[in-house]
C-alpha cells in the first residue's frame, strides 16, 4: 500500500543530511562544550558555528542574540514570562496576544493571568489574520510584550509579522512572534522586521526533535531560564545538546537555501488538491486561501466527524491530522478553528495536510483519489449528513 | 491513544450499518455540537429485536460502540436488551481509551432511545421501564457521568 506522511506541520522526517552532520557529535566527538581538552573544544566550536550560523539565518546582529532551548515550547515560554517578569517591576502587566497561539503561547499567558497580568486576545477574522489595527489600538502605557505567531500551526496563515513590529518599535513595546512553522518556510529577518525575540524549532524544517532556540535582541532581557553553569550567556545552564544544536543549524540552513524552489512546487500542490477537495459538496477551506504556508491544506466537511476520517486515511495509508475534539482528548473542537467563526458541527470535520520537500504531485493524486470516497462513506453512515440533506430540500 | 484490535475491526467494518424502513423503534441521542450523533432502529417481533440498525456520525469510539451495541442486541429479548450496560460494550470492544468511555454510553443510552420510542409507539410510559435518557449538555461538559 502506498504510505503518505502528510503531516509535516506536527513533525518532519530527519533529512539524511542533516543526520549525517550530527553523527560525530553522537558518537567520536561527545566532549563537553565546557572542557579544555581537544573533544570539548571541539563541540564547543560546533556549538558556536551553528550559533552564528543560524544567527546570519535569521538576519540577527550577533550570535550572541540566540540561545539554544529544548525547542519551540521553551522558548515561548521564556520569551513571554521571562519577559514579563521582569517588565511587571516597571509597571508593565499587559500582554497582547491572539485568540489562535499555540498552546505554549495560550496556556503561558492564562498562567500569567494568575500571576495578575492582563492579556488581550485579539480576534483572527474569517481569514485567520491578525488586523494590524488592531494591534495598534490594543497598545497601552501598561503593555509589556506583542506575541503574534509568525504562521499559524493549524490553519497555516501568515500573519503581517513586518507591520506589527514596526508598530511595536515605533510604540517601545517587546514583539515576540512564535515562528516556530513559519521558519524555512518564508523569508524571515529579525532586524528588518523589528523582531524583538522569536522562537523557532528544528523539527518542523528536518531537524532533530529537542532542539530549538529563542532569539532575543541584544539590549532585551527576559530573566534568567535556568539558573546554573554558565551555558548560554548564563540565561540558560545546561550541559548543551551539542548534536541537536548542530542537527538545527544544518537544518535551517538547508530549509532556507532550497525555499524558493520548494515553495513554488508546494504552492502548486497545496491549491491544486484545495481545488480538488473543494469539488465535495459542503467542504471548506479553512483560513485564506492564499496568504498561508505553501505546504498547509485545511479543510472542513460537513456532516462528518475528523478522527473518522483520520483512521479511514491512516487505514488508505495516509497521515493527516484534525482540529476534532475526539483527536483533542477535549470536547470542544480546536481553538483555532472556533476562533475564526466555525460553528462547533462544521469545526468537528476538519482535516489538516500540511506537506514538506518529501511530498509529490503523486501524494496529491493519490489523496484526490481516497479523501472524497472515504468523506462519502461515512456521510452515508452520518444522521447528521441525512439532516443536512433533508433541510436542503425542504429549503 | 490506542484504539483495541476489535475496536479498529468494528469502526473498519462496521456491521449493521443503515435504517430500517418499518422500525419499531428509532432513537437518536447525542448532539453535532458535541461531535456525535447515534440513530438507532429496532425492529421488534413477538418480544424478540429481529433486527437493529444504526447511523453514526462521531469517531472511530462513537462508530464502534454503536456497532458492537447492534450486534449484542440483535436477537435478544427487549428484556435482555433493557439489561445492556456501556461497560458489556467496552468490555466487547476490550476495553476504550478514557475518554472514550463516553462513546460507550452512547451507545447504550442510543438503545435505550429506541426502546421507549417503542413503548410509546405501544402507548406505554417507556419512562418506569427503560429509564431517563440523559441528554449531552455540552456547556457543562458530557453528562454522561463517565466524562
Amino acid at each position: 500500500m502506498r504510505k503518505i506522511y502528510a503531516d509535516n506541520a506536527a513533525t518532519t522526517a530527519l533529512s539524511p543530511k542533516v543526520l549525517e552532520k550530527m553523527m560525530p557529535y553522537l558518537t567520536t566527538v561527545y566532549g563537553n562544550p565546557s572542557s579544555l581538552y581537544e573533544i570539548g573544544a571541539e563541540a564547543k566550536k560546533a556549538v558556536e558555528n551553528a550559533r552564528a550560523k543560524i544567527a546570519s539565518l535569521i538576519g540577527a546582529k550577533s550570535p550572541n542574540e540566540i540561545y539554544f532551548t529544548s525547542g519551540g515550547s521553551e522558548a515561548d515560554n521564556w520569551a513571554i514570562k521571562g519577559m514579563c517578569r521582569a517588565l511587571k517591576q516597571k509597571g508593565k502587566n499587559h500582554i497582547i496576544t491572539s485568540k489562535f497561539e499555540h498552546h505554549a503561547v495560550l496556556h503561558t499567558c492564562k498562567a500569567l493571568e494568575k500571576e495578575g497580568f492582563e492579556v488581550t486576545y485579539l480576534d483572527v477574522y474569517e481569514n485567520g489574520i491578525v488586523k494590524v489595527e488592531d494591534v495598534k489600538n490594543a497598545i497601552k502605557d501598561t503593555t509589556a510584550l506583542v506575541t503574534i505567531m509568525y504562521a499559524n500551526n493549524e490553519i497555516g496563515t501568515i500573519q503581517p509579522i513586518s507591520q506589527i513590529g514596526a508598530i511595536c518599535r515605533e510604540n517601545r513595546v517587546i514583539f515576540h512572534t512564535d515562528a516556530v512553522q513559519a521558519m524555512g518556510n518564508v523569508h524571515i529577518n529579525v532586524e528588518e522586521q523589528n523582531i524583538d525575540m522569536l522562537s523557532l524549532t528544528g523539527h518542523k524544517f528536518h531537524g532533530p526533535k529537542g532542539c530549538g532556540a529563542l532569539y532575543i535582541r541584544r539590549g532585551v532581557r527576559p530573566d534568567v531560564l535556568i539558573d546554573g553553569g554558565a551555558q548560554e550567556r548564563t540565561r540558560r545552564a545546561g550541559t548543551e545538546n551539542v548534536a541537536g544544536i548542530v542537527g538545527l543549524a544544518e537544518a535551517l540552513e538547508l530549509a532556507i537555501s532550497t525555499m524558493e524552489e520548494r515553495n513554488a512546487r508546494l504552492t502548486k500542490m497545496r491549491d491544486r488538491l484545495i481545488d480538488g477537495l473543494l469539488k465535495i459538496e459542503r467542504s471548506r477551506v479553512n483560513g485564506d486561501r492564499t496568504n498561508r504556508l505553501p505546504g498547509n491544506i485545511n479543510m472542513c466537511f460537513e456532516g462528518i466527524e475528523g478522527e473518522s476520517l483520520l483512521l479511514r486515511l491512516d487505514m488508505a495509508g495516509i497521515s493527516a491530522s484534525s482540529g476534532s475534539a475526539c483527536t483533542s482528548g477535549d470536547l470542544d473542537p480546536s481553538h483555532v478553528l472556533l476562533s475564526i467563526g466555525l460553528p462547533h458541527e462544521i469545526a468537528h470535520g476538519s482535516m489538516r495536510l500540511s506537506f514538506s520537500d518529501d511530498n509529490t504531485e503523486e501524494d496529491v493524486d493519490y489523496i484526490l483519489e481516497k479523501v472524497p470516497v472515504i468523506v462519502d462513506y461515512l456521510r452515508q453512515m452520518s444522521p447528521l449528513w441525512e439532516k443536512i440533506k433533508e433541510e436542503e430540500r425542504n429549503s | 491513544m490506542a484504539y483495541s484490535e476489535k475496536v479498529m475491526d468494528h469502526f473498519a467494518n462496521p456491521r449493521n450499518v443503515g435504517e430500517i424502513k418499518d422500525a419499531s423503534g428509532i432513537g437518536e441521542v447525542g448532539n453535532s455540537k458535541c461531535g456525535d450523533i447515534m440513530k438507532m432502529y429496532i425492529k421488534v417481533e413477538g418480544n424478540v429485536i429481529t433486527e437493529c440498525k444504526f447511523k453514526t456520525f462521531g469517531c472511530g469510539a462513537a462508530i464502534a460502540t454503536s456497532s458492537m451495541a447492534t450486534e449484542l442486541i440483535k436477537g435478544k429479548t427487549i428484556d435482555e436488551a433493557l439489561k445492556l450496560t456501556n461497560k458489556a460494550v467496552m468490555e466487547a470492544l476490550d476495553g476504550l481509551p478514557p475518554v472514550k468511555v463516553h462513546c460507550s454510553v452512547l451507545a447504550e443510552q442510543a438503545i435505550k432511545a429506541a426502546l421507549s420510542d417503542y413503548y410509546t409507539r405501544q402507548g406505554i410510559d417507556p419512562e418506569p421501564i427503560v429509564g431517563k435518557i440523559e441528554e449531552c449538555d455540552h456547556d457543562h461538559g458530557c453528562s454522561c457521568g463517565e466524562c
